[in-house]
C-alpha cells in the first residue's frame, strides 16, 4: 500500500517542483530588483518561456502547481498514515545509519508539510504565522525536494521487492473478503497482531482518488477561467462580481496600495526614460497608435484571467526615446511599497509586439483596481509584473 | 579482497553502504544551507517552531484525532441493531464523505472560517462570503451521494440472497 502510494507521488511532486521552479525563473530573477529572495546563491535559471509560446502558457504551468499541489494533499496524508507505525518502533535507533535515516524523515515529514501549508495559506491571501512566504516555500523546496530524491532511492528496493513479491496490482484488485493484511515479518510495516480488515486495499485507494478528483472539481476552474470559473465553488478566486467590462479579479486594490484618486488625476504624467525622455499625459497616449490584445494575467497564487486590452505597444514607447533594442525594461509604480511597486521586464518580454502600456480593457477605461490610469500588460509573465498605475518606464542598458 | 573485508567492516560499524551515508551528507548539506538561507530571514527560532510543530500536530495530534474518530464511528455502527443488510459494511459508507468533507474543511480552513477576510479584501476588493455555505452544500451532497450508494448495494445484496 504504502510502495503503492509513493509511486503515486513520485510523479505528482516532479511536477509540482518543476513547475514550482519554472515559476521562480518566470520572474526573471536575474534582473535588477525581481528577485523574491534575498540575494546570495541561487541555482541558475534554466527555463524561461519563450515569447512564441501563448500569453496563458504561465497560467497553466501555475494552474498546474496550485491545482495538483492540492490534489496531492489526500495522497501525502495517506502515505503518512500508511508509515506511522514506523514512528513507535522500539528501539528507535541501532546505529549511525538508522540515526541519519530518521533524521532524514524528520526533515522529509517536516518539509512536506511547511510546503503545503504555507502555499495553501498564500493561495487563500491568509498569512498567520508572521513569516516571508517567498523564501520559506522556496528553500523550503529545496529541502523537500532533496530528502524526497533520497527518500525515493534509498526505499527503491524495498517497492520492488513488495511488487516481486505480491505484484504490483494484484492486493489492490482484491475486495474486502479477499483483502489479506501483508504477513508478519515480510516487512517493516507488516502488522505484528491484525485486526480483521474494514476497507480493501482498493477502497482505500478509491477514497483518496475520490478526494483529489473533488479537489480538482471545487478548485480548477479559477484557472481555466471563463465559464469554468463559477464551478470552482471553493476555489479562492472562483467567483465573478458582475459582468461589468472591469468586473474580473484583482490580485491588489488600489485601496490596499493606497492609490489616490489625486494621484492619478488630470496631472498624472508617465515618464519614458531612454535615450531621451518624454513625460506623457493620458491624452497624449491616447492619441498615440493604440493596439488591441486579448492576454491572459495570472497570479502566482493559480487564478488567471483573460482580457482584451487596449493602448500604446511597449515598443512604439521604446522607439519614442531611443531606446536600445536589448534594454531592460523597468516599470515603476505611483505605488511605493513592496513587490509590487516596480518590476524588470526583459528585453524578448517588452519587445515582444503584443507587450502594451494598457489604458483601457474591454472596451471601457481602466478601473482604478486594474491600473487607471495605465498599466503594464506582457504575454506570460507572472501577474504581478503587469505593474499597475504605472509612473515611470525607464529602459535600462543590460 | 581487502576491499571486501572493509566494507564489510564499515557496514557492521555504520549498518548500511557508504553510498547511504554520502547521500544522506550531501542531502543535510543542501538542507542546512536552504535552512541557513530561510532561517536569515525569517529567524532560526521560528523555523524550529514551525517545521517541527508541524510534524508534532501532524503525527501526535492530528492523526491520533482522526484514527479516535474512526474508532468512535466503528464502535457506534457495531451497537446498531444489525440489519438484513449486514453484510454491506456501512463504515466506508460514513468514511468516504467524511473524509472529502474534512480534507475540504483544512485545505479551504481559511475562507470557510473567515480568518482570512482580511487578507482577502486587501487582495481582490471583496469579503470572504459563501465558502461555510458551499462548503455545507458539497459535504451534504457527499453524504446524500454515499448514501444513496449504500442503499443500492444494500438492495442488490437483498435481490442476490433471494435468487
Amino acid at each position: 500500500m504504502t510502495s503503492f502510494l509513493g509511486v503515486l507521488l513520485v510523479p505528482a511532486i516532479t511536477v509540482i517542483a518543476l513547475t514550482g521552479f519554472i515559476s521562480h525563473w518566470a520572474y526573471h530573477p536575474e534582473l535588477a530588483g525581481n528577485a523574491t529572495i534575498a540575494p546570495g546563491f541561487d541555482i541558475p535559471v534554466l527555463f524561461q518561456f519563450p515569447q512564441s509560446w501563448p500569453s496563458w502558457d504561465y497560467a497553466a504551468t501555475q494552474g498546474t502547481h496550485i491545482t495538483l499541489g492540492l490534489m496531492t494533499v489526500p495522497l501525502v496524508l495517506a502515505k503518512l498514515w500508511s508509515v506511522i507505525p514506523k514512528l513507535f518502533k522500539w528501539p528507535t535507533v541501532r546505529n549511525l545509519a538508522g540515526m541519519l535515516e530518521r533524521l532524514s524523515l524528520l526533515l522529509l515529514v517536516g518539509s512536506v508539510l511547511v510546503e503545503f501549508l504555507t502555499g495553501i495559506f498564500a493561495i487563500e491571501d491568509y498569512s498567520p504565522l508572521g513569516v516571508n512566504f517567498y523564501p520559506v516555500h522556496y528553500y523550503g523546496a529545496w529541502v523537500f525536494g532533496t530528502v524526497f530524491v533520497l527518500h525515493a532511492c534509498l526505499k527503491f528496493p524495498v517497492v520492488r521487492r513488495a511488487y516481486r513479491e505480491r505484484g504490483a496490482l494484484k492486493p489492490l484488485r482484491a475486495g474486502l473478503r479477499e483483502t489479506q493484511p501483508e504477513p508478519p515479518g515480510s516487512s517493516e510495516l507488516a502488522p505484528v497482531n491484525p485486526a480483521d480488515p474494514t476497507i480493501s486495499r482498493r477502497g482505500l485507494l478509491a477514497m483518496v482518488g475520490g478526494a483529489s478528483l473533488t479537489i480538482f472539481a471545487v478548485q480548477a476552474g479559477q484557472s481555466i477561467g471563463g465559464p469554468f470559473r463559477r464551478l470552482a465553488p471553493m476555489a479562492p478566486r472562483g467567483r465573478e462580481f458582475g459582468t461589468g467590462p472591469n468586473d474580473f479579479q484583482v490580485n491588489h486594490t488600489a485601496a490596499s496600495a493606497q492609490i489616490t484618486p489625486a494621484m492619478t488625476g488630470a496631472r498624472w504624467r508617465v515618464t519614458v526614460v531612454g535615450a531621451t525622455s518624454v513625460a506623457l499625459s493620458r491624452q497624449r497616449l491616447l492619441a498615440m497608435a493604440q493596439a488591441t490584445e486579448t492576454l491572459t494575467i495570472s497570479c502566482t497564487e493559480g487564478w488567471s484571467t483573460t482580457q482584451r486590452w487596449t493602448g500604446v505597444r511597449l515598443v512604439d514607447l521604446a522607439r519614442l526615446v531611443g531606446a536600445s533594442p536589448g534594454a531592460i525594461l523597468r516599470a515603476v509604480s505611483l505605488e511605493t511599497v513592496g513587490v509590487n511597486s516596480q518590476a524588470s521586464l526583459a528585453a524578448e518580454q517588452w519587445s515582444d509586439q503584443r507587450a502594451l502600456l494598457a489604458l483601457r480593457v474591454n472596451g471601457a477605461e481602466l478601473s482604478p483596481d486594474h491600473g487607471y490610469p495605465a498599466r503594464v500588460i506582457v504575454p506570460g509573465a507572472p501577474g504581478l509584473h503587469n505593474t499597475k498605475w504605472v509612473r515611470e518606464l525607464r529602459f535600462e542598458a543590460a | 579482497m581487502r576491499r571486501a573485508w572493509g566494507l564489510g567492516r564499515f557496514r557492521r560499524r555504520y549498518g548500511a553502504s557508504p553510498l547511504h551515508l554520502a547521500g544522506h551528507l550531501v542531502v543535510f548539506a543542501i538542507a542546512a544551507f536552504a535552512i541557513d538561507r530561510i532561517a536569515s530571514g525569517a529567524g532560526l527560532a521560528k523555523l524550529i517552531v514551525l517545521y517541527a510543530g508541524l510534524v508534532i500536530a501532524h503525527d501526535l495530534i492530528f492523526l491520533p484525532a482522526y484514527s479516535g474518530l474512526d474508532r468512535a464511528a466503528r464502535a457506534a455502527l457495531a451497537r446498531l441493531p444489525a440489519p438484513q443488510s449486514a453484510r454491506v459494511p456501512v463504515i466506508n459508507h460514513v468514511r468516504a464523505p467524511a473524509l472529502i468533507s474534512g480534507l475540504l474543511l483544512i485545505i479551504y480552513a481559511p475562507l470557510i472560517s473567515g480568518k482570512a477576510d482580511a487578507g482577502y479584501l486587501q487582495a481582490s476588493g471583496h469579503h470572504l462570503e459563501g465558502y461555510l455555505r458551499n462548503w455545507l452544500m458539497i459535504s451534504v451532497v457527499l453524504f446524500l451521494g454515499s448514501g444513496l450508494i449504500y442503499a443500492v448495494r444494500v438492495r442488490r445484496a437483498v435481490v442476490n440472497a433471494r435468487v
